[in-house]
């Protein structure tokens, strides 16, 4: 594949009927091909993850039946009858990403209003930096904030909150995803023709009505983009959680107990030493494709939505 | 009934009573996010302030949680960072230039592009996976330093490449077309013109990215790298011949998000002070590349006019 495309190219100056010296071509040719062969790498890079997944996962399902995997409502990998359903781990990770949700889609949405029709240039351009500062913080930092900062606070409020729980790391996981959610719909919403506005101001509304009943509706689909990546985000969240929500596979979709998420576990089997081709070993890979598909499929899309607005205007 | 000019007032009123209302609530938004912010900053340093002394930065890990220090790690955290630049960068910025200035228009670029999409969007644990499967087993490098570097090498790599494109748009058409005005062939002009302009936009992503993978914790626990390590890897310079080695890039290592994670997951909260120290290592010294890949930005924006 590589190569025919370098033959292409080497061949296109030609057919430009370009002049040039015959010591400027080798080098223009090396170049490009060292160019192709660093972009080819993102592809080499995307294969190689889907190799490594697919193979030790495929091995870990000659061992656990897949219809198991899909539908066994307990994961204990390591106990002396290990049983490996996926479902535990799944409702963790959408328990906690809900919560980051419940969070940061009112405050990331009403930012994103407030910074694209109601705040002053000025204002704006100093505090879009610093919010991304926000997702900036390493992870492991708002673990640590989410475990010994969050969950006491949170305990004042709801009595008998276990230590580890996971409505503490699903705010946090929340707070660091405003700043995607803000960012990416203050886009769409600045992308909205500014002759809607003047049309709606002409009609009496005021600017909140403008903002709410025109420039939302007319950005929906970059704001519910940036929605989906968002939750593509949190899903994948691994540090925050690993810390603060536990690390016990748990079927539960009630944010007050402790429950481990595919990340979580990836990381738990991880610490420990697991033998090279062990089924616990592989059992991190299946978890993993399954995590790699769950994030490709919200942000595949999420990229057809937010190409919808692109054609709007 | 028409309303009347009383009515209308009425009607106006309550709507701008609305926009204040909001704009409060935008404010409010805005201001609880600083605050966040600004609780995590100093939660870390009501805790770990005390214990961040010189000897804290010059001693290893230890049992006793008065005397344990960030040694390892740190200069853990620098050789692996030396090796994810050295692999991001190049890599990166090819393929950056690839992208805008020779792709032709087919199916090839079109499958890079999406890759690239792709690439940005993958959790970062995954990377760790592919280390783990690819790097440590298939081509036995290990858990070392060059696992780890080239592992969030790739990890960063998108960010590189998209802030190289971005930075190589910026310049105007009309200096490719006076170059090859002059008989200039396409490497050369980027060589030549493109790269030197889009040199501090290509800078800036690289602390960006260099910055998330400072902190960056789970791919590196996932190749098996969480282990105590109380001494440093071997020099990469000495004062004999032959000056440089490599033996470095296979030593066992800490970073600095490793040994913070340890001493979190330790019941003993003497441990959790150390990890505060740690924590604000860490949030300073990624605010501080933040800022300077910020002020970068702002300065090239400032000095080249078109």
């Amino acid at each position: 594949m590589s190569a025919s495309a370098v033959k292409n190219a080497t061949a296109l100056p030609g057919r430009r009927g370009l002049r040039r010296s015959r010591l400027a071509r080798p080098s223009e040719f090396v170049a490009e091909s060292l160019l192709l062969f660093a972009a080819l790498s993102a592809v080499a890079i995307t294969l190689g993850i889907v190799f490594i997944l697919v193979r030790e996962s495929a091995a870990f399902f000659t061992h656990v039946p897949i219809v198991d995997f899909l539908t066994d409502i307990q994961w204990t990998p390591l106990f002396e009858s290990p049983r490996y359903g996926i479902l535990p781990l799944l409702a963790g990770t959408l328990t906690v990403s809900l919560v980051a949700l419940a969070f940061a889609v009112p405050v990331g949405t009403i930012t994103a209003v407030y910074l694209s029709e109601f705040a002053s240039p000025r204002l704006r351009e100093t505090v879009k930096p610093v919010l991304e500062l926000l997702s900036g913080v390493p992870t492991v930092v708002f673990g640590y904030f989410a475990l010994l900062f969050v969950t006491p606070l949170l305990q004042k409020l709801v009595p008998g909150l276990p230590g580890f729980n996971m409505l503490g790391p699903g705010i946090v996981i929340g707070i660091m995803i405003v700043p995607y959610i803000s960012s990416l719909s203050e886009d769409a919403m600045r992308a909205v023709p500014m002759h809607l506005r003047e049309a709606s101001f002409a009609m009496g509304a005021s600017r909140l009505q403008t903002a709410v009943r025109v420039v939302l509706p007319a950005a929906t689909s970059g704001v519910v983009a940036s929605y989906i990546l968002a939750v593509s985000r949190a899903v994948g969240e691994t540090m925050v959680v690993a810390i603060a929500a536990g690390q016990q596979p748990n079927l539960t979709f009630d944010p007050t107990e402790a429950a481990a998420t595919i990340t979580a576990f990836i990381v738990q089997v991880a610490m420990g030493d697991l033998p090279h081709g062990s089924i616990g070993y592989q059992s991190i890979f299946a978890a993993g494709l399954t995590l790699f598909l769950l994030t490709l499929s919200f942000n595949v899309l999420g990229w057809f939505v937010r190409r919808r607005y692109r054609e709007a205007y | 009934m028409e309303p009347g000019t009383h009515d209308l007032r009425v009607l106006i009123g309550r709507q701008r009573l609305c926009d204040v209302l909001f704009e409060g609530l935008g404010a409010f938004m805005l201001l609880m996010s600083l605050f966040i912010l600004a609780a995590l900053f100093i939660n870390l340093a009501i805790e770990g302030l005390a214990r961040l002394q010189p000897d804290f930065f010059l001693d290893f890990p230890s049992r006793r949680a008065g005397q344990a220090g960030i040694l390892s790690a740190w200069v853990g955290s620098v050789l692996v960072m030396l090796v994810t630049a050295a692999a991001a960068l190049p890599v990166g910025v090819a393929a950056g230039i690839w992208l805008e200035e020779y792709a032709p228009k087919n199916w090839l670029t079109d499958v890079v592009e999406i890759n690239v999409t792709n690439l940005a969007g993958v959790p970062s644990i995954i990377y760790g996976l592919l280390a783990l499967g690819l790097l440590v087993h298939q081509f036995r490098l290990g858990e070392s330093i060059l696992t780890a570097g080239l592992t969030l090498g790739m990890m960063i790599l998108p960010v590189v490449i998209v802030s190289t494109r971005e930075a190589i748009r910026a310049v105007p058409q009309t200096i490719r077309e006076a170059a090859y005005g002059l008989g200039a062939s396409r490497w050369r002009v980027t060589r030549d013109h493109v790269l030197p302009y889009s040199v501090a936009g290509i800078l800036t992503g690289v602390i960006i990215g260099l910055s998330r993978a400072i902190g960056e914790t789970a791919p590196i626990i996932t190749i098996g790298a969480l282990t105590f390590i109380a001494f440093l890897p071997p020099a990469p310079v000495s004062a004999v011949p032959p000056f440089i080695n490599f033996e470095w890039l296979s030593s066992p290592f800490t970073v600095l998000p490793i040994q913070m994670f340890n001493w979190i997951s330790r019941p003993d909260p003497a441990f959790q002070s150390n990890a505060a120290a740690a924590g604000l290592v860490l949030v300073i010294l990624t605010l501080f590349m933040n800022a300077m890949a910020i002020w970068l930005r702002y300065r090239a924006r400032k000095r080249i006019k078109w």
